[in-house]
């Protein structure tokens, strides 16, 4: 069943120098305990994506288009007061840097109970519980006692779980997890990812990860989305992009990926930089850093195309391979 | 916890310390009390008795050393006025002082605190704006004129509030205050609102700035993120940390409120600390200055370590260091 179908979600950024287009047209959906990886540099709107799910955009960006039908509701038209109520209740959010996102002055019992009766009417002990259960889960040693503390008092890896397990706390149909791990160390990252995998299996809970990591991606991730300046440029199931990428820029960030068996080889590069947001070329975005790029894609920007089942893109000239699997 | 308080008692000794030095050969710049004290007809032998019995006709370094000595017994010499030990004249003003200056600090937080954070939420809309700009009126409306401007409203024209005075007193652990009489307290509402009005409006820029920057922070939006209303978040989660500047602040204006509501005490006739010293310094009774300007640096010291152990209960991350210290 799906959980969560975004439709042509434009949000904008009103700034001084003009509008920035940071998320322009972006689709995709979401079934029940799926996994979608959303992958892009900075700036390419991924993050922004995810914080419009969310409706936490912060001025002077605004959703001005698109649908964010969330179990039949269209989240981009519901009222105030309704979507505050689905935030941290059905849809979670987990955030970048752990050490910032937890409120420095309050203890983490303060801040897990208030999570759990800012929907539900519960009392303190019964939501006190729920807290302790939901930091066993995510694997913090004697939560009993670690409620009483502090923040500064955990290292980042346990802090991230921590908002893991508010994330957790109502039982939420969907989690968007912005770049959960680039803080953390590797090693951290990895056990991190496997226990957030694993629950999301085990409740169903259906998750975008969004990351500039494909690596991390890799083994998570149902499927795909690759975003470039504020649109999807390839989309489809992960086994099918990394083995077969067809947009040249999925192409590029696998190329930038140093793995085994590639030692002495040199990591090849996506030259340039990412675009303006505020002056995007006329044509295709990416034209300017690509290789394959001809008279056509500088005038004209490409439309998304379906390429085969589940897998679409946004290229003139996509690698030959991609046509082959499809 | 322990350690930190030795250590900040033995630095406020040396503050004394100077502070002493300072007081004493500055006032003893200012003026021979002696002309004051004695009636301009009186014979140079009468001159000269007086000066000796006040210890004047010693060298300065004499002198200071003999007030040092005293000092060190708690003794800061007799008014010359009224006869009276300086420190037991200034404690028996003192209680009228220091309940009309807590008064107005609970004021300033009540009306500056509500006003600031709801104008740093609204920073760019018209409330927001409208707050801001009331609070400039709060900064450069001199004392004297709101006290006068306040009495010609509520007491001349509205006859709601008297303007003169302590009103009813009764006796507190030994302590004559207004504050737990309903008429006493009527008496204080209006002083303790013209004293207010400054600090309640550098509260208010203080908490506007800091609500600003943590509605910035992460943590803010994560609280929103779990769904918690903006009320909570303004109230419990901006609010405690936002408080550490605000309370550092308002620890030193209350030290200077209740050192001088000099102004505020005489539009009032309120029978202060500040009224006294005034009296003193126009009779040049140079003990109850002295004794004065020392009380003044001591309950600043003792304000600032107050304010530094609230830190602590405010900011878990300042206990962890204090620990370790």
């Amino acid at each position: 069943m799906t959980v969560l179908d975004v439709r042509d979600l434009q949000t904008h950024f009103f700034t001084d120098t003009g509008v920035v287009k940071a998320v322009d047209g972006v689709s995709f959906s979401l079934g029940e305990g799926e996994v979608l990886g959303l992958v892009g540099e900075s700036g390419s709107g991924k993050s922004v994506t995810g914080f419009s799910i969310l409706r936490l955009v912060d001025p002077p960006g605004r959703v001005v288009g698109g649908q964010i039908n969330f179990r039949g509701q269209d989240l981009a038209t519901l009222s105030a007061r309704d979507m505050r109520s689905l935030r941290g209740n059905r849809i979670a959010m987990i955030f970048q840097d752990p050490m910032m996102t937890l409120n420095p002055v309050l203890r983490i019992e303060t801040q897990m109970v208030e999570a759990v009766r800012a929907h539900d009417r519960v009392s303190h002990a019964a939501a006190r519980d729920r807290a302790i259960q939901a930091l066993s889960k995510v694997g913090i040693p004697s939560p009993e006692e670690r409620l009483a503390a502090y923040p500064h008092q955990f290292s980042g890896g346990m802090r991230q779980r921590v908002a893991i397990a508010i994330a957790l706390l109502n039982g939420p149909d969907l989690i968007v997890a912005d770049e959960p791990t680039t803080a953390l160390d590797v090693t951290i990252q990895s056990q991190i990812l496997a226990e957030v995998q694993e629950l999301a299996r085990d409740t169903g809970t259906a998750l975008i990860w969004i990351t500039h990591d494909l690596a991390v991606v890799a083994g998570l991730a149902d499927k795909i989305c690759v975003m470039y300046a504020g649109r999807i440029v390839e989309t489809g199931p992960t086994d099918a992009v990394l083995t077969a990428p067809g947009h040249p820029y999925t192409e590029g960030l696998l190329g930038s990926i140093p793995g085994h068996g590639r030692r002495g080889e040199r990591l090849t590069q996506i030259p340039g930089m990412a675009p303006n947001m505020a002056r995007l070329p006329l044509g295709c975005a990416f034209a300017p850093r690509c290789a394959r790029a001809s008279d056509i894609c500088r005038t004209a920007a490409p439309e998304i195309t379906d390429i085969g089942p589940g897998r679409a893109l946004r290229c003139y000239h996509p690698a030959p391979m991609a046509e082959g699997v499809a | 916890m322990l350690v930190f308080l030795l250590r900040r008692l033995a630095q406020s000794v040396f503050v004394l310390i100077a502070m002493m030095i300072v007081v004493f050969f500055g006032v003893f710049m200012i003026g021979n009390p002696v002309d004051i004290l004695i009636s301009p007809d009186a014979t140079p032998l009468e001159i000269e008795e007086t000066m000796a019995r006040f210890g004047f006709d010693q060298p300065v370094h004499v002198q200071f050393l003999k007030f040092v000595g005293n000092a060190l017994q708690g003794d800061l010499g007799r008014s010359f006025v009224h006869g009276e030990s300086a420190v037991s004249l200034i404690l028996s003003y003192m209680p009228a002082t220091l309940e009309l200056a807590l008064l107005g600090l609970i004021f300033s937080v009540a009306i500056g605190v509500p006003l600031g954070v709801y104008a740093g939420y609204k920073a760019d809309r018209w409330q927001g704006r409208t707050i801001m700009t009331g609070s400039i009126f709060g900064f450069s409306l001199p004392n004297f004129w709101v006290g006068m401007l306040l009495i010609l409203i509520f007491a001349v024209e509205l006859r709601w509030l008297p303007s003169t005075g302590r009103g009813d007193t009764v006796e507190v652990l030994g302590l004559r205050l207004s504050i737990f009489t309903a008429d006493g307290f009527q008496h204080m509402i209006l002083p303790a609102l013209t004293l207010a009005l400054y600090k309640a409006s550098l509260v208010t820029r203080l908490a506007r700035a800091g609500t600003q920057e943590a509605l910035m922070q992460d943590y803010v939006k994560f609280a929103r993120a779990k769904g918690l209303s903006e009320t909570r978040i303004l109230v419990v989660h901006v609010l405690k940390n936002i408080m550490i500047p605000i309370i550092t602040v308002l620890g030193l204006e209350l030290g200077s409120m209740i050192a001088f509501a000099v102004v505020t005490e005489t539009v009032f006739a309120w029978p202060g600390m500040g009224k006294l010293l005034i009296d003193s310094i126009l009779t040049l009774d140079r003990p109850v200055i002295v004794a004065y300007l020392m009380l003044t640096v001591i309950i600043f010291i003792v304000i600032n370590l107050i304010v530094d152990v609230v830190y602590t209960l405010l900011d878990p991350r300042v206990r962890v260091k204090g620990d370790a210290a």
